[in-house]
């Protein structure tokens, strides 16, 4: 079945090796993104014109182009539009702080509109002050709005950083395809047994956090 | 920017542009029946099936896209089952898409207030005319934002078929690009085709939500 070649050398380890590449693509992302989201998103909360335009044309340009194509853009096109020499883990890691500053920008957007203005003018009348407010009224349900979403969209981006073996960044589908290659002869079946193997690890990686999420939405219901 | 370069290339755009809406919806469509019937399994709690329908929206759920095209194209193929790259597009498009939309038919369904069964009881319909009458034309209302979202997220999916060698979209930009260096042109079209097929999916998506939303009752 094409397993027995995981066990061969340390071909194992270096599957992990490239699953951590992968991993740390996204996390450097998710940091970012989380910081710039939050100040996006209440950006786009206020009522002037020109910032509500602008932070809406960029949500809407990134949110309807494939992560791919934003990629390619990135690492083909600005590299001959402006000169600029990056290298492919620069731009996939700006790719996906661009699309995640979108994603968790509308999250927010969505937290702080969905409070109701009774909760702002209840506080008030009960004589509590406006940081008294926003600290114990307004921020906890925010987070509570946010969070099992948030969590949700760091599945997202792990998932997506796959794609960045296709600008040549050497993480575990690229190792991958590189035991199958390097064991054609002995095990001709590797195909098989590896990609079934990344296929899980993905997985296993995903799946604990996608069922935080799912548990934190359902403990925060009401 | 060159025009002639542009009009040069338009054919191969074109004809990429149709593949990729081709397998595209295809694969939707593939989704949207398997998601309607795995959403069943699920809610009705059909013994073993429903619980091998809630380990396929975990597993598809969980993976990249490109991870399980490339098991269903390069693995596949080493246990004796060797599917076209055209055919394992649209399916693995299918099986992914299978899992979110069951994932939104099941939150609809289990999302019908309680108070809507137990009123339809009480004016003595049968259960089956429950279901037709009133639960399932809710359970559809209260899904289709969740289903509008997941088809535009299953069109962008479709940039990832290049990696099968499907002659997408995605595979014409990097070719031209690897052929003659006409970057600008090859990335500003590749753009301008996404633009042309996901902004028309968007804009009925928001017509449709609105039509619904406002025939919703009770809510």
């Amino acid at each position: 079945m094409g397993f027995e070649v995981l066990f061969k050398g340390n071909n194992l380890i270096r599957l992990f090796e490239g699953l951590l590449a992968a991993l740390r693509i996204s996390f450097i992302s998710v940091i970012i993104s989380i910081f710039c989201g939050l100040i996006v998103g209440t950006l786009m909360t206020q009522e002037n014109r020109v910032i509500r335009v602008i932070t809406r044309g960029y949500l809407e340009f990134i949110r309807i182009m494939p992560q791919m194509v934003l990629l390619f853009i990135v690492y083909f096109g600005t590299t001959k539009a402006l000169g600029i020499n990056m290298s492919a883990e620069t731009s996939s890691i700006i790719v996906f702080s661009l699309w995640g500053t979108a994603e968790m920008a509308d999250l927010v957007r969505g937290a702080l509109t969905s409070i109701p203005a009774i909760q702002y003018e209840s506080s008030y009348s009960l004589g509590l002050t406006s940081a008294q407010t926003y600290v114990y009224v307004i921020i906890p349900q925010i987070i509570r709005r946010m969070l099992p979403l948030s969590i949700n969209l760091i599945t997202r981006m792990i998932k997506t950083t796959s794609l960045v073996m296709m600008i040549g960044i050497v993480e575990v589908l690229k190792v991958g395809q590189q035991i199958i290659e390097a064991n054609r002869k002995s095990s001709p079946n590797a195909a098989f047994g590896v990609f079934a193997t990344i296929f899980f690890l993905y997985f296993i990686v995903c799946w604990p956090i996608s069922l935080l999420s799912k548990y934190l939405e359902k403990k925060w219901e009401n | 920017m060159d025009t002639e370069v542009i009009l040069s290339y338009l054919p191969r755009y074109i004809e990429a542009f149709f593949l990729t809406i081709r397998i595209g919806f295809i694969g939707i469509g593939i989704s949207l029946v398997l998601g309607v019937i795995v959403a069943f399994l699920i809610h009705f709690r059909i013994p073993v099936l429903g619980k091998i329908a809630g380990v396929y929206i975990e597993l598809f759920r969980n993976t990249p896209l490109l991870v399980q095209l490339f098991f269903l194209y390069f693995g596949l193929p080493k246990i004796g089952i060797s599917i076209p790259a055209n055919v394992c597009g649209a399916l693995g498009l299918g099986l992914l898409g299978g899992s979110y939309m069951a994932e939104g038919f099941r939150s609809g369904l289990d999302s019908v207030p309680a108070s809507q069964t137990e009123s339809a009881l009480a004016l003595g319909m049968t259960r089956k005319q429950l279901f037709i009458n009133v639960i399932l034309p809710e359970a559809f209302a209260l899904s289709v934002p969740a289903t509008v979202a997941n088809v535009i997220f299953l069109l962008k999916e479709t940039s990832v078929f290049s990696a099968i060698s499907l002659m997408d979209l995605m595979f014409t930009a990097k070719d031209l690009i690897g052929l003659y260096y006409n970057t600008t042109e090859a990335l500003c079209m590749l753009v301008a085709f996404y633009i042309i097929m996901l902004v028309p999916v968007s804009v009925i998506g928001n017509i449709v939500e609105k039509k619904v939303r406002f025939k919703m009752l009770g809510a």
